[in-house]
């Protein structure tokens, strides 16, 4: 069948709940009607990481890029671009309201920094078909692994490529294939940790609903290496797209003998299942991850053994991040060498990122490692909303760090994120401004880590509440200058005493906040004060009488009701009864409701 | 489909790329536009899109083609044109282009680089070539 034109719409989580779906079936639905639908491919792929603009359609072959599209606009798409050629020139991506110049999809500013290997296929091939995966090289590092490679080779090629793990620690993935191979025992797993958790971090979800397929293959590869012959994905169950996508996967390649018995006529056996995790944060954590998956209680257990040792039931485990084993397939397709001209000196290759916060494009990244932070907020994802003054940006969710404007040309590797007192993590990027507070943040990541922590080890059990409890007490403007100091002990010792990562790096947020903004704990706890006005306590609402007109819309709105006064005069609210919801605020359209 | 041997695998890929091609335009130097106006659909420009498809497949250039299509050229009374952009030729706009003559461009102007003297209508006029 020769088609004319190839429609991509986006079908990742975040274009599909702005009516993605919709679209695409509208599209072949017109394209149906008005009698052309021989003439062109509709196809849903992965996420094309704009989701800021989402959802996004791409016309092919004319590069046509189309944002913000609505299942109205597919009848005029099929209409004027399928049937007479044109471009609908009011969807296509403009640089700003006023040039209406097409922008091509490379000259895009999102696009012009990024550098697509893990997210390779999002966006471009049909995710639900194996065939477009295997169009695309797909499978050719499968083929070199087990008919070109012996498993020392592999090994080896791991080694050269420099790749270390993209779930946050940065461990050297080949280090950790070739313990595991080495480990005595006949019977070994392959794990995949698709628990992704961090409040804000999408991209493990948009690599699989894009490019399913890509773990499936670095997964046989792993087995193929290590001598393993079964392997589970454990992904949590709030992924339903995902999951969806990674059944189908699994299913095509059963029936394509990628995924069985003597795979290829190889000789080697290996098959996929996938396990759902229930949604505890602590199931990201390894040891952890792998209790659950032998169906006991999420909870950490010493290490060592590792799990390349005694892992799953106590059989050596290879057990790496959805982005790292998205990295192997292609490092096996397309050599080492390539692998490792990409990056900087220790840390190869790209990472992704999922921006969000007060950011003009959110939307999913991918970069070479060595990219400084200045160009992935300012550059691709467009600065801050609104003219707003930048104020930092959490990496590594709550187990990092706040990275503040002086640190912003630091280039981006495993080890200058840890300098600066935060992680690589799994890639989650918040990017917060002038409105948010740093103590209300840290309380956030705090309350977070107080409910996640899975209490079996005292320090993270007592030590997350207390260390809420002070920060609770400092945003209600009852702390006192010893309580920073109080933080920052039981930080450390969390950090130091705690059985995993949760615990261990649950201080992060906090400490990291207290080092960079010590001024704005100071003035909540001296002058009771939150220059954000984010700390409820803190706040005061009050109406300045000059501005003030008397239309008495403050008082309609106000729910207590404590705003009284005449028709006409200025009105006054009584702090005593007022309960901070800032509706009067939001509601005054003189600005004479002020907050203090 | 049934289990795949390796080399039903290696088929299998070159086949598929060869369909997922069409679908890239990166790094393509040789544009064929099909002038796709009313005009030209009337004369036959759907069979003859189709046959330059067939056509630069079975040529082996489809990593070097892309195929578009645009909208009504101006030149109605030759309909189907056809407009040749590549590296190393005039860019040419072909006149009366039927699904038999297709064959004829992809073999003659890409593959031995000779031109189609009786189907040569002009270069384009100055308002559509953009530089």
């Amino acid at each position: 069948m020769a088609y004319k034109n190839y429609i991509l719409v986006c079908g990742g989580t975040g274009c599909e709940s702005s009516r993605g779906d919709e679209i695409f079936r509208t599209l072949i639905k017109e394209a149906e009607l008005q009698g052309v639908k021989n003439d062109v491919q509709v196809v849903k792929t992965g996420c094309f990481g704009f989701c800021e603009k989402g959802p996004i359609v791409k016309v092919l072959p004319q590069e046509s890029f189309y944002v913000e599209v609505k299942p109205e606009d597919a009848k005029e798409i099929i209409a004027e671009q399928v049937i007479k050629g044109r471009e609908v020139k009011r969807l296509l991506y403009k640089k700003d309201q006023a040039s209406s110049d097409k922008v091509k999809i490379e000259d895009i500013d999102f696009y012009q920094k990024q550098f697509r290997v893990v997210l390779r296929n999002c966006g471009v091939i049909n995710p639900e078909n194996i065939d477009e995966y295997i169009a695309r090289e797909g499978y050719t590092g499968l083929e070199r692994a087990l008919f070109k490679f012996s498993p020392d080779e592999v090994v080896e090629e791991l080694k050269k490529s420099g790749l270390r793990g993209r779930g946050g620690a940065g461990f050297p993935t080949w280090l950790k294939w070739d313990l595991t191979r080495k480990a005595p025992g006949d019977v070994k797993y392959v794990v995949c940790n698709a628990d992704e958790g961090d409040p804000g971090a999408y991209m493990n979800r948009s690599t699989i609903e894009g490019d399913p397929h890509s773990i499936v293959e670095s997964m046989i590869i792993c087995g193929r290496t290590i001598g393993a012959h079964e392997g589970y994905i454990y992904i949590r169950a709030e992924y339903p797209l995902a999951i969806e996508r990674l059944k189908i996967a699994i299913r095509q390649a059963r029936e394509y003998g990628l995924l069985g018995k003597d795979i290829l006529g190889s000789g080697y056996d290996f098959d996929l299942d996938i396990r759902l995790g229930a949604g505890a944060f602590v199931c990201g954590e390894e040891t952890a991850l792998l209790q659950s998956l032998e169906g006991k209680r999420g909870m950490p257990v010493p290490k060592p053994p590792f799990p390349a040792i005694k892992g799953l039931w106590q059989k050596p485990t290879v057990i790496n991040n959805v982005e790292t084993f998205a990295n192997i397939s292609v490092i096996m397709a397309k050599g080492a060498e390539w692998f490792a001209k990409i990056g900087t000196e220790k840390s190869k290759g790209t990472k992704t990122f999922a921006l969000t916060g007060k950011i003009n494009n959110s939307g999913l990244v991918e970069v070479p490692m060595g990219t400084t932070l200045r160009e992935i907020v300012f550059d691709i994802g467009g600065g801050i909303r609104n003219g707003k003054k930048f104020k930092g940006v959490q990496t590594g969710g709550p187990s990092g760090g706040i990275i503040t404007e002086e640190s912003l040309d630091q280039p981006i590797t495993y080890e200058s994120l840890t300098a600066l007192g935060s992680m690589m993590g799994s890639g989650g990027m918040i990017i917060m401004d002038e409105d948010d507070c740093v103590v209300d943040i840290a309380k956030f990541y705090m309350a977070f880590c107080v409910d996640e922590s899975c209490g079996k080890c005292a320090p993270c059990r007592i030590g997350t509440k207390q260390m809420h409890d002070i920060l609770e007490k400092i945003s209600n403007g009852n702390g006192v200058e010893e309580d920073l100091a109080k933080l920052e002990k039981i930080g450390k010792a969390m950090t130091k005493a705690s059985l995993c990562m949760l615990g261990g790096s649950a201080a992060n947020p906090t400490l990291s906040t207290i080092k960079h903004f010590r001024e704005d704990y100071m003035e909540h706890i001296r002058d009771h004060k939150c220059r954000a006005g984010k700390c409820k306590s803190l706040v005061v609402y009050e109406i300045d009488a000059a501005k003030c007109i008397g239309c008495g819309i403050c008082a309609r709105r106000c729910p207590v009701p404590c705003i009284t006064g005449e028709k006409k005069q200025p009105h006054v609210i009584d702090r005593a009864r007022c309960i901070k919801c800032g509706e009067c605020f939001t509601a005054c359209k003189f600005g004479a409701v002020v907050k203090k | 489909m049934a289990k795949m041997s390796l080399e039903q695998l290696r088929k299998l890929r070159e086949d598929k790329r060869q369909d997922l091609s069409r679908r890239e335009v990166e790094g393509k130097e040789i544009q064929i536009i099909v002038g796709m106006g009313t005009c030209g659909i009337a004369a036959g420009a759907k069979q003859t899109f189709d046959e330059l498809v067939k056509a630069v497949d079975e040529s082996g250039l489809g990593d070097r083609v892309v195929i578009r299509q645009t909208g009504c050229m101006g030149l109605c009374y030759v309909e189907p044109t056809v407009e040749v952009v590549m590296p190393g030729m005039p860019t040419v706009i072909y006149g009366k282009m039927t699904s038999e003559t297709a064959k004829e461009l992809v073999k003659k102007h890409l593959v031995e680089k000779s031109l189609l003297d009786n189907h040569i209508l002009d270069r384009p006029a100055a308002d559509i070539v953009k530089k």
